[in-house]
C-alpha cells in the first residue's frame, strides 16, 4: 500500500502522540481504574492484595460518617469549607488582580511574575513558609500584630481558625494562574465594544459590569471549574501544615485525600482508601456536571 | 477524503496494543527475583531506618565495618526518609517490590507489621532464646510474640529530665539540685518560666507536649506514681483514666492550664526550645544528647532522672529494633548475609559505639553495665532507669497515642472537661485494642 505524504505525515503525528498516550494509559489510567477494583478488596498496604469484599468498604465508610467524633465526616465536611472559603476568595481576589495588572504598563512584567511565582513554588516549600509566618509569638504576623497592638491570632494552632489559614495560602499559591487566564480573556475582548458603550454614555462600573464580566463568562466557568477541583484535592498543604500531618488539630483541618493517604499508608487499610478515592471521583464529576449546567450561559451580542 | 478510515483503524489498533500492555504492565513485581547474577560472589542487601543524623552517623559507621570484616556483602543504607513519614514508605515499598532487606522500627509497631506478615521470625540458630533472655536487656523480651522473636534491638532507652543549668541559675534557683519530686518540678518550673509584659514566653519552665515523650510520661510514669496502673494485666484494657488517672492527667494539664510554664506550639516544639536555651526542663530520652552534642554543643545541661512521686519512681523503657523483612528472606544468600549483618549490629562492638555516637544504652547487658557507662554524669541517670523501666505493649503506637494528643486538644483548645476527654482517649484505644484482640 502506497500513502500519500499527508497519510504519512498523519501517521507520524500519531506515533509522537502515542508516546504521552503510552505514559497516561500507564501511569494514570491503569492505576486510577485499579482502584475501582481494589475498592472492592479487603486489600492490606503491605500485603500488596486481599480478598473480594464487594461493597463492604463502602458500608465501612457510611458507618463511618455517622460515628461520633468521625474522621471521615471531618473530612468531607472539611473539604466542603474549603471549596466555599477558597473557590470564591480565588475567583474575586484573581479578577481584581487581573484587572489592575491590566491596566498597569510599568514594571508589568514584575508584578506578573510576583503573582505567579507561588504558583509553580512547591507545595511543601510553601507550606515551610506560612508554618514560620503564622508561628505564634515568633512568627512575622504575630509580630506585626504586635506592633499594630492587634491581639496575636493562633492560626493553624487553633480549631477555630486553622482551616481558614490553610485555605488562605492555597489561595494565594494558586492565585497566580487564575490571574493569568483572566488577564487572557481581558485582552480578547475587542476595545471597539468599549468605544461604543463610552459613545452611549457608559462608564467605570457599568462597562465591567455589562461588558467585561459577561464575555468573561467562559473564562469564569473554567476557572470555577478547575478552582473547586483543585480545592476538593487539597493534600499537600495540609499535611503539611497540620501538627504532625494528621489534618488536626482535632481534625479541623483534614481533607478527603488526606484522609485516603491516613487510610492507606499509616492504617494500611488500601481497600477503605481505593473506596474513598471512589467516592471522591463522584463527588468530582457531580459537582463539575453541575457547574458546567448552570454557570454556562450564552450572550448574543 | 480518504484518509480517516485508515487512520482511524492505526489508531484503533494503537489503542488496543497499549491496552495490551498496560494489563501484562506492573501487577505485582516478584520481590524474590535473584539479583547480580554475574556477580554470584557479591550479595547486595538494603538496610532502612528513619532520618535521625546521629543514628545516620553510627550506622554509616558501623555498615563501614561489616563490610571491611565481609567483602562479598554490600550494604545499602537508606536513611533518607523523615520520621514522619518512614512508616508510610516501608508501607508503600512492598506493593512496589522493593524496599529494604533489614529495617529499623520502633518495637511499638511490631504488631501491626506482623499483622501484615511483613517480618519473618529471626532463626533461632543465629539468636537463639537463652541467649536473649541472658544477654539482652529484659525490655527486649517485647520482641517475642508466642515465644518467636522477630526483631532485635543494637540499643534501648529510657526517659530522664533534662535541664538548663544557666535559665536554672538565672531564676535563682541552685543548679546543682534539680527536682527530684513532681512537686518540686511544679514549682522549680514556675520559678524558672519568664514572660514579658505582653505574656510572650521567654523562657518556658517546662513544656508539655504529648505529641513527643509525654504521652510514654503519662501512661507510664505518671499513672503509676498516682497509684494506678495503665492497663490491665492481661494488657486487654485500658484503665489509664482511673481515679489514679485522672489525678496524673491534672497533673500533666496544670502545666499549661494553671502554671503556665510554656506553650508546645512555641519555638517550633519543646525539643527546639530546649535547644536553644528557651526551656528550663525537658522530658526526653537519651538519643537526644547525640541532638545537643551536634547541634547546641555549648548547652550547659545536666540529666537526672525522673522525679518521683509518693515514692514512686518509674520510666518509660523502649527501643528501636531491627526485623528482617519478606523480602530479606526470600532468596538464601540474601537472607544469610542480611542475618550476619543482624548479627553484628546487636554485638557488644556495637552497642559501645552506637552508645558513643547516639547515646542509647547498649541493649546487651554486657556493653550496658559497663562501669564507665554508668559513671557517666549524663548516660548515668538512663542506666539507673533501666533498672525500673516499664515498656508500653503496643498494638498501634501512632494511634494510641494520637488519642492523647487529641484529649490534650479538646481540653487545652476546645475547653471540654479534663475527664470527659481522657474517657474517649480511653473509649478510642480500647477499640483500637479490642479490633486486635478479636482478631
Amino acid at each position: 500500500m502506497r500513502l500519500t505524504l499527508r497519510q504519512r505525515q498523519v501517521l507520524w503525528a500519531y506515533a509522537f502522540l502515542s508516546v504521552a498516550l503510552v505514559f497516561f494509559v500507564i501511569i494514570r489510567w491503569y492505576p486510577a481504574l485499579l482502584s475501582f477494583n481494589i475498592a472492592m478488596r479487603d486489600w492490606n498496604t503491605f500485603k500488596g492484595s486481599g480478598p473480594w469484599v464487594g461493597l463492604e468498604n463502602y458500608a465501612a465508610i457510611w458507618d463511618d460518617m455517622w460515628k461520633p467524633r468521625s474522621d471521615v465526616r471531618a473530612a468531607f465536611t472539611n473539604t466542603l469549607g474549603y471549596v466555599l472559603y477558597g473557590v470564591p476568595a480565588q475567583m474575586v481576589l484573581a479578577l481584581a488582580v487581573a484587572l489592575l495588572l491590566d491596566r498597569i504598563r510599568v514594571l508589568s512584567t514584575l508584578f506578573r511574575v510576583a503573582y505567579f511565582a507561588p504558583y509553580v513554588t512547591s507545595a511543601v516549600a510553601v507550606a515551610f513558609v506560612w508554618n514560620w509566618l503564622y508561628l505564634p509569638q515568633t512568627g512575622l504576623l504575630a509580630q506585626v500584630f504586635d506592633i499594630l497592638r492587634i491581639p496575636e491570632q493562633p492560626f493553624t494552632k487553633s480549631p477555630d481558625q486553622a482551616l481558614a489559614s490553610i485555605a488562605a495560602v492555597a489561595v494565594w499559591q494558586t492565585l497566580g494562574y487564575s490571574v493569568i487566564i483572566y488577564l487572557a480573556g481581558i485582552k480578547q475582548i475587542p476595545a471597539t465594544y468599549y468605544e461604543a458603550a463610552r459613545i452611549d454614555g457608559a462608564a467605570g462600573v457599568r462597562l465591567f459590569r455589562h461588558i467585561t464580566l459577561p464575555l468573561l463568562n467562559p473564562v469564569i466557568v473554567y476557572l470555577t471549574v478547575l478552582s473547586t477541583i483543585s480545592f476538593l484535592r487539597l493534600f499537600a498543604l495540609v499535611q503539611n501544615m497540620s501538627p504532625q500531618g494528621t489534618g488536626g488539630p482535632l481534625k479541623s483541618t483534614t481533607t478527603v485525600v488526606l484522609e485516603v493517604y491516613r487510610k492507606g499508608f499509616s492504617s494500611y487499610d488500601m481497600g477503605y482508601a481505593a473506596a474513598l478515592t471512589v467516592v471522591l471521583f463522584f463527588v468530582i464529576l457531580l459537582i463539575t456536571v453541575i457547574q458546567l449546567r448552570f454557570l454556562t450561559r450564552r450572550f448574543e451580542y | 477524503m480518504k484518509t480517516p478510515r485508515l487512520m482511524w483503524i492505526l489508531g484503533c489498533l494503537t489503542v488496543a496494543l497499549l491496552g495490551l500492555v498496560a494489563c501484562v504492565a506492573p501487577g505485582m513485581p516478584d520481590a524474590a527475583e535473584p539479583m547480580a547474577d554475574a556477580e554470584p560472589e557479591m550479595v547486595e542487601i538494603e538496610y532502612w531506618q528513619y532520618n535521625f543524623e546521629a543514628r545516620v552517623l553510627a550506622m554509616d559507621r558501623l555498615i563501614e565495618m561489616f563490610e571491611a570484616e565481609n567483602p562479598n556483602i554490600k550494604v545499602v543504607h537508606n536513611s533518607d526518609v523523615p520520621y514522619a513519614e518512614y512508616r508510610d514508605k516501608i508501607a508503600a515499598s512492598v506493593p512496589a517490590g522493593v524496599g529494604p532487606d533489614v529495617a529499623t522500627l520502633f518495637y511499638g509497631w511490631q504488631t501491626v507489621w506482623l499483622d501484615a506478615d511483613y517480618l519473618v521470625p529471626l532463626p533461632e540458630d543465629a539468636f537463639p532464646t537463652a541467649m536473649i533472655d541472658d544477654e539482652f536487656s529484659p525490655l527486649v523480651q517485647a520482641s517475642f510474640v508466642d515465644g518467636t522473636l522477630y526483631t532485635i534491638p543494637t540499643a534501648v532507652r529510657a526517659l530522664a529530665m533534662f535541664y538548663n543549668k544557666d535559665l536554672m541559675a538565672d531564676a535563682g534557683l541552685d543548679p546543682e539540685s534539680p527536682p527530684t519530686t513532681l512537686d518540686e518540678l511544679a514549682s522549680q518550673a514556675a520559678a524558672c518560666t519568664v514572660r514579658a509584659d505582653n505574656g510572650d514566653y521567654e523562657v518556658q519552665g517546662f513544656v508539655v507536649d504529648l505529641a513527643a515523650q509525654d504521652h510514654h510520661w503519662f501512661r507510664e510514669v505518671l499513672v503509676r506514681q498516682f497509684g494506678g496502673e495503665p492497663f490491665s494485666a492481661d494488657g486487654q484494657s485500658v484503665i489509664w483514666n482511673s481515679e489514679a488517672g485522672q489525678q496524673a492527667w491534672d497533673y500533666l494539664l496544670k502545666f499549661k492550664t494553671e502554671l503556665e510554664t510554656g506553650d508546645r506550639d512555641l519555638f517550633d516544639g519543646s525539643t527546639q526550645a530546649f535547644l536553644a536555651g528557651r526551656a528550663c526542663f525537658h522530658i526526653v530520652g537519651s538519643f537526644r544528647l547525640g541532638t545537643i552534642a551536634n547541634n547546641a554543643p555549648d548547652l550547659n545541661f545536666g540529666v537526672v532522672e525522673l522525679p518521683s512521686h509518693n515514692g514512686v519512681q518509674s520510666t518509660f523503657g523502649s527501643y528501636w529494633t531491627h526485623g528482617l523483612t519478606q523480602k530479606g528472606a526470600s532468596d538464601p544468600a540474601r537472607m544469610e548475609a542480611a542475618v550476619k549483618f543482624l548479627q553484628f549490629i546487636t554485638s557488644d562492638e556495637a552497642g559501645s559505639i552506637w552508645v558513643d555516637m547516639v547515646g542509647e544504652l547498649p541493649a546487651r547487658l554486657n556493653a550496658g553495665s559497663d562501669p564507665e557507662l554508668l559513671a557517666d554524669p549524663k548516660l548515668g541517670a538512663f542506666a539507673a532507669g533501666l533498672a525500673y523501666a516499664q515498656a508500653t505493649f503496643f498494638v498501634n503506637e501512632p494511634d494510641q497515642r494520637q488519642a492523647l494528643v487529641d484529649a490534650y486538644d479538646m481540653v487545652v483548645l476546645g475547653g471540654e472537661d479534663p475527664n470527659a476527654a481522657l474517657d474517649i482517649a480511653a473509649e478510642t484505644v480500647q477499640d483500637i485494642l479490642d479490633a486486635h484482640y478479636s482478631q
